[in-house]
């Protein structure tokens, strides 16, 4: 009884603050901008299957790809596992599931299985990010806590599978002493029973609960540490692959409040006609966090770090300052930075920063030739364009402000139809004096 | 050999004889203005009169789709250029519009149509496609047997619009040897023109991007360069002189090889 409530306790505890967390963020979406509209769901699961459970894109880096996908696969088969110690715990019930039968079996099978392979891979990524010097794991964005956090996370992740299979080991060893059917199968941990070998019932039921313990605790503080990490992915890929663009990667967003204006500039008699309502005021582009859409805000927090996007970069490869990954932490730790004061204070809240210029310079701005490498690669379909033109926007729209030449390239289109300086009568002089060999 | 002059018919001409034909060929701005792209205009007009196929340009009356300006941060400028020629199509009565320049496509298929834009659009790339499905271009393979030829992908049409194997089909037709790059389709690397960085100095870093793109190039060591974009061709051209490959390889628009195959 006392295990159950120390249990419930700890389940209670894991919730509430977990709860606590995610209402604090969900509370910053309210900051957010609307503008995407989430539809098409046959599509979006569909993208979802391919992509998230699929795992399609992490594969485009095939050898580190099947370690990734193993982890995340691995993670799917053993929250089956456990669930079951939840309700366990709960109801001081051993192996609640095993009525499942078959199912069960197959189940604890891939689980256990699983349980080494993750091991395997989670060691690989440790080594890779301690030992070998990658460089896609580098950049001015990525400080030493970055570094920390993944190794925290990864060590957390190495942890929780070997207590997983020596809470295995330990219960096929325990039942056996015991004499009690063992529930389910467990192809890798029946290997390892030898480790305790030599210790008596009891002693080798404790190491079982120690085990058990240890893994469904640290699944529990994991949890917990997830939204403060970059692991926050784990939560938030999933969501973030369903609400994927669906429309091809060239395209960029209508700004409706524009079309208005235009069609009020072209068609002054509309104005006359049909007074356009009253709308709110609102900033042409982004300048700060809160004027993203809430799908920027989304692909922040669901951002890896993986550095794919940058290192496909064309900017970032030849040395320019643009970071596509820079780019979405930016706008997290924005957002971390002002969010809280605009919950208080209400969302004109002016902290005298903003997220152009003082976090994403110009600069970098302007390094970007929205080749669409960066969403291309990402393993969670964030769309980092979008965010960098949307920004270009707000410097362009409200500032007036943008490099000369692109100044003089909108005067030519404005003034010549054309981004250079040539008269609209000499458009066909391509066509002039042209000859054909064939009769 | 005899030649032929061939005169362009200009949409506004058409109309007024009460003719309208199936297809607008929409030049854009590098077809009309960029010195080497109006050789990829010309060629590609060739091969629409050699095939008989209906079209006209709209000449003086063309003007930028506005791309550049919208990648720019223009929206402003962007909506203006775009409902205007909206309203032009509107006017001719123009159902199908072939673009040769892969910005161009892009923001005539996936962005007009937000501004109320319906009219289709057709990448010379597709429409040569279809023509040789169709057998109605017959190729002189003998023209590039043995030439070796590698494909830059334009980001406009491979990444932004999922066209990477047509052009493909279309070198392939040709009786050369196609090479890929290590850096090929999705994978591509941009020629660094994208995204109104065409119109501007790129910012400091520690080399151009077409320079990098050009070194994925001296990789495979081809005799021709195709490409299918405007800018890309400029890039790539710079980045021939640039290496001092002049010598050994030329860049070519996919449009300029097919007309050359069929001797026009």
């Amino acid at each position: 009884m006392t295990k159950q409530i120390v249990f419930a306790l700890a389940l209670l505890a894991t919730i509430g603050v977990f709860a606590y967390t995610i209402s604090r963020i969900a509370r910053f979406f309210m900051l957010t901008r609307k503008g995407f509209k989430v539809d098409k769901l046959g599509k979006r699961l569909l993208v979802t299957l391919k992509v998230a459970f699929g795992q399609t894109k992490i594969f485009r880096r095939p050898v580190i790809g099947l370690l990734h996908a193993l982890v995340f696969w691995g993670f799917c088969v053993i929250l089956f596992g456990s669930i079951e110690m939840v309700i366990d715990g709960l109801f001081g019930i051993e192996k609640s599931l095993s009525f499942l039968g078959g199912f069960y079996n197959f189940m604890m099978a891939a689980g256990d299985i699983f349980a080494l392979l993750v091991a395997i891979s989670i060691i690989v990524f440790l080594i890779r990010r301690i030992f070998l010097h990658v460089k896609r794991f580098e950049g001015i964005e990525m400080k030493k806590i970055s570094h920390i956090d993944a190794n925290i996370a990864l060590t957390i992740i190495l942890v929780l599978m070997l207590s997983l299979m020596g809470m295995n080991a330990a219960y096929i060893k325990w039942a056996q002493l015991a004499g009690h059917n063992i529930h389910g199968i467990y192809p890798v941990s029946q290997h390892l029973t030898s480790l305790f070998d030599g210790i008596s019932v009891d002693g080798v039921f404790t190491h079982y609960q120690v085990y058990w313990w240890i893994h469904i605790l640290l699944i529990f503080i994991f949890a917990n540490l997830l939204p403060y990490s970059k692991h926050f992915h784990v939560f938030m890929s999933i969501p973030n692959v369903f609400l994927s663009r669906l429309e091809p990667l060239g395209k960029l967003p209508n700004m409706d409040n524009v079309t208005r204006e235009v069609k009020l500039m072209m068609n002054p008699e509309t104005a006359f006609s049909a007074p356009a309502e009253e709308a709110p005021i609102e900033r042409f582009g982004v300048k700060d966090a809160e004027d993203v859409v809430w799908k920027s805000y989304f692909d922040s927090l669901a951002c890896t770090e993986c550095g794919r996007c940058t290192s496909v970069c064309p900017a970032n490869i030849t040395g320019k300052k643009l970071s596509p990954r820079k780019v979405m932490m930016d706008l997290r730790a924005r957002m971390k930075e002002k969010g809280p004061h605009m919950l208080k204070n209400g969302r004109d809240y002016n902290d005298g920063k903003s997220l152009v210029r003082d976090y994403i310079s110009e600069e970098e701005l302007w390094a970007c030739t929205t080749c669409n490498a960066c969403a291309q690669e990402c393993p969670i379909n964030i769309d980092h364009p979008k965010l960098i033109v949307e920004m270009r926007r707000y410097l362009v729209m409200e500032e007036g402000s943008a490099p000369g030449e692109l100044k003089a390239m909108f005067n030519n289109i404005e003034n010549n139809g054309a981004p250079w300086q040539y008269s609209p009568e000499d458009r066909l002089l391509w066509a002039k004096d042209l000859e054909t060999k064939a009769l | 050999m005899e030649t032929r002059k061939i005169e362009i018919p200009v949409m506004a001409d058409l109309f007024a004889k009460g003719e309208k034909p199936e297809y607008l060929f929409w030049v854009g701005c590098a077809g009309a203005y960029d010195d080497r792209y109006k050789k990829v205009a010309a060629a590609f007009a060739k091969i629409l009169i050699h095939l008989n196929v209906s079209f006209a340009v709209l000449g003086k009356e063309e003007t930028c789709t506005g791309d550049p300006a919208r990648r720019a941060g223009n929206e402003m400028l962007f909506q203006m250029q775009a409902l205007q020629n909206i309203e032009l199509f509107k006017a001719y009565e123009i159902k199908k519009v072939i673009t040769i320049c892969p910005h161009c496509y892009n923001t005539f298929k996936n962005e007009y149509p937000d501004l109320g834009a319906d009219f289709e659009v057709i990448s010379y790339i597709d429409i040569l496609n279809q023509y040789i499905d169709e057998g109605k271009i017959k190729l002189d393979t003998n023209k590039f047997k043995g030439t070796k030829i590698t494909y830059h992908d334009p980001c406009y049409l491979g990444r932004a619009n999922g066209i990477y194997e047509q052009p493909r089909k279309l070198l392939k037709k040709l009786g050369g040897e196609l090479v890929e790059m290590e850096r090929n389709r999705s994978f591509a690397l941009c020629c660094g023109a994208g995204g109104a960085q065409m119109f501007k100095e790129a910012e400091k870093g520690n080399k151009e991007v077409f320079l990098e793109r050009m070194e994925d190039v001296l990789k495979v060591e081809p005799e021709v360069i195709a490409t299918a974009c405007p800018f890309c061709m400029t890039m790539m051209t710079d980045g021939i002189k640039y290496k001092n490959q002049e010598e050994k390889m030329r860049n070519y628009d996919i449009a300029e090889l097919i007309a050359e195959s069929l001797n026009l």
